[in-house]
């Protein structure tokens, strides 16, 4: 019995064998090719522009000292090397403009994207709470503001905003106010600008997190004598913090570096690094000092989000 | 005396008249939209009772429960604990605990907290709780996993965390929706007892609901069976089993023989029923059933004896032949084909290794039962 057992597995293994090898490249070929979409797409992109970054400007096309030039051999190129230094970087520290445009740039990110949690949130435990055959629905209506152009939409938010617009009227209308509210070009406007232009971003992580949860456990909580306004607390908020932190960081990210909101909606009183980014690459023609603050731009977004993550995986460990 | 069953029990207040009852659904009807999930059902249970709501998904039980816990009110009717009309009274103030079907257990609270946090919302000091939580996990064996989060648990760990987290308040009820349900056979069947020691250990009132009737069978002092939003019959596990009161009681809890038939003769002692089918049965307990009225006769296949040749001192005999036999074991289970077409399920116990009247397919076969053996339903 074992005999026979024996030699008939043996040849279905040595079969195997190929047949797994291929297997084994398939499944790497698969892996590859979002390493190489990150490489050519992302990697090869950033070098370039800090390599802009440590050269020095020049009137020329494009107009900074040509990167990797060979044309004077390896000496040449080599030489050029050594002309980089890190003078841009300095440049930056020098003028407090672009310190204070960070700063801004982060708070007002970070203003807004309290705002969406709190515009988002409610929505999203609505939706959650809601009859599941009309969930689909308003996941729709989520979405559907993605079918025109964002740059459309900002741009309708000037005809809201502005001192003789849709909003003031309404007010003026209704009595409220007496006299036109100055909202555009003013930070107000870039919030309510980066509210509605990220609330899905928010949105859909939050949903997908209070979804998923048993209604259950607040039944629980109330059973055990623990009113619904505190098992919310209690329960359902910290359940939901993995789609708190998923939001927030899809919502802050892409606002500190916005660029069409406060240039649309803040007007030149508002100073953001976008826009900063943007006259020093149009305006001034300063491409290797623009790459300077794109790179710190990307320095400041990223070394506080591997901490984060490296601080969860922690403490996804502790809980294992 | 005679009685039913072979359990004596000396905890049967619903036999005393004088006993005051502990919760009372009084007339209770809810209706979501259109459906009627529970219908005008009254219902007494009493105070350290074991009681089981029993019955088909759908039947209303679940919804009895979360009425008794506050998540649900009644459209109709009244729901009283030790008196107190429950009515408005929002579920966490109710004086009752609940055991949710899937353990609602919280998955970012330890094993401790969780247990902990029903104590938190009491406002119980701190040492109080931490004594509390301690005996609460040395009575569900759980001391060394006080640490542990729900999912670095097993499935008979998990249920005896939201065991012991539903009694850490001491509740005057405890409500318990499936208990066993999410457990396999075996760790469900020690469960069982495990459940019925802890209802005596902490002298609680158990308001268990399940469609599993071996499960009710074993734990509860009374078992209601519901059907439709409608209580059946309550009593308890051997009167369930041995006098239903209906076709569906009787039909719902193990097997039964059914003979449908008319009362043809309604003595002081005895009754004798004509079956559909022609069969002559004479039976002790006729219940209420009038003289011509129709009824059913039914009766349990361990009840029926089967043999190759008519039992001389039967009163009631009926032949027919071996329509199909399955040995189990421990005992073997006959189907005999009536010879007016009925087919009778008779189940003899294996008592004996071997057997003097070996009975196999197609051979005829007579089977007989005392007058006793059986009852009479009218509904």
């Amino acid at each position: 019995m074992t005999n026979i057992a024996a030699t008939a597995a043996a040849p279905a293994e040595t079969a195997a064998l190929p047949t797994r090898l291929a297997k084994g490249f398939v499944d790497r070929l698969v892996i590859i090719v979002p390493y190489l979409w990150l490489l050519f797409f992302f990697l090869v992109p950033f070098i370039i522009v800090f390599k802009i970054s440590l050269s020095q400007t020049a009137i020329s096309m494009p107009p900074y000292t040509p990167v990797l030039d060979f044309s004077d051999g390896i000496s040449g190129f080599f030489a050029g090397f050594r002309e980089l230094n890190f003078d841009n970087y300095a440049w930056l520290t020098q003028d407090a403009l672009y310190f204070n445009a960070y700063v801004t740039s982060l708070i007002i990110a970070g203003i807004s994207t309290i705002l969406t949690l709190i515009v988002g949130y409610p929505i999203a435990y609505g939706m959650a709470r809601a009859p599941a055959t009309i969930r689909p629905t308003l996941l729709m209506l989520v979405i559907l503001p993605f079918w025109t152009s964002f740059l459309i939409r900002v741009y309708a938010w000037i005809g809201i905003l502005k001192p003789e617009g849709l909003l003031n009227q309404l007010l003026l209308s209704l009595h409220i106010i007496s006299e036109p509210l100055v909202i555009l070009n003013t930070y107000t406007a870039i919030f309510i600008g980066i509210v509605y232009s990220y609330l899905p971003f928010m949105v859909l992580p939050l949903y997908s997190s209070l979804e998923k949860m048993d209604h259950s456990l607040i039944e629980a909580a109330q059973d055990l004598g623990c009113p619904q306004i505190s098992a919310f607390w209690k329960i359902t908020f910290p359940l939901s913090l993995p789609g708190v932190v998923a939001g927030c960081l899809l919502v802050f990210i892409p606002a500190v570096g916005e660029f069409v909101i406060p240039d649309l909606l803040g007007g030149s009183q508002t100073l953001m690094i976008g826009k900063t980014l943007w006259n020093e690459f149009f305006s001034n023609r300063d491409w290797p000092v623009s790459s300077a603050v794109a790179v710190i731009l990307l320095l400041v977004l990223t070394i506080p989000i591997m901490f984060f993550q490296q601080a969860q995986a922690k403490a996804q460990e502790q809980g294992k | 005396m005679k009685s039913l069953g072979s359990i004596r029990r000396d905890f049967a207040p619903w036999n005393d008249p004088n006993a005051k009852p502990y919760i009372q659904f009084d007339k209770v009807t809810k209706k979501f939209g259109e459906f009627t999930a529970v219908n005008n059902l009254s219902l007494t249970i009493f105070e350290r009772e074991f009681f089981a709501l029993l019955g088909a998904s759908g039947c209303g039980k679940s919804t009895l429960l979360r009425m008794l816990a506050g998540f649900e009110e009644p459209t109709a009717g009244r729901i009283l604990l030790d008196g107190q009309d429950l009515r408005g009274i929002p579920p966490y103030k109710r004086p009752v605990n609940m055991m949710f079907q899937s353990y609602a257990l919280f998955p970012h609270m330890t094993v401790e907290k969780n247990i902990a946090f029903g104590l938190k919302q009491e406002g119980m000091p701190a040492p109080d709780i931490a004594k509390r939580v301690a005996e609460m996990l040395k009575l569900v064996k759980l001391e060394q996993f006080a640490k542990r989060k729900p999912h670095q648990l097993s499935g008979g760990q998990r249920q005896r965390v939201a065991l012991a987290r539903s009694v850490a308040k001491r509740p005057k009820v405890l409500l318990l929706d499936e208990p066993l349900g999410a457990l396999d056979k075996k760790l469900r069947e020690e469960t069982q007892f495990e459940l019925m020691d802890l209802q005596q250990e902490l002298g609680l009132t158990f308001v268990v609901v399940t469609h599993d009737q071996e499960e009710a069978m074993t734990m509860a002092d009374r078992i209601a069976i519901m059907d439709k939003g409608e209580v059946m019959q309550v009593a308890t596990p051997a009167e369930i089993y041995e006098a239903p009161t209906s076709r569906f009681v009787a039909h719902f809890v193990g097997n039964v023989n059914m003979f449908e038939g008319k009362v043809a003769e309604r003595g002081a002692e005895t009754t004798r029923i004509t079956g559909a089918t022609g069969a002559q049965i004479v039976v002790d307990n006729g219940g209420n059933a009038a003289a011509g009225s129709d009824i059913v006769f039914a009766i349990r296949p361990e009840k029926i004896k089967v043999s190759s040749k008519k039992p001389a001192d039967a009163v009631n005999a009926l032949e027919g032949e071996v329509y199909d036999v399955a040995y189990l074991g421990d005992m073997t289970v006959y189907h005999i084909k009536l010879d007016d077409g009925q087919i009778v399920r008779a189940s003899a116990l294996n008592a004996s290794r071997v057997t003097e009247d070996p009975l196999t397919w197609n051979d005829r076969a007579w089977v007989s039962f005392r007058p006793d053996a059986g009852v009479v339903l009218t509904r």
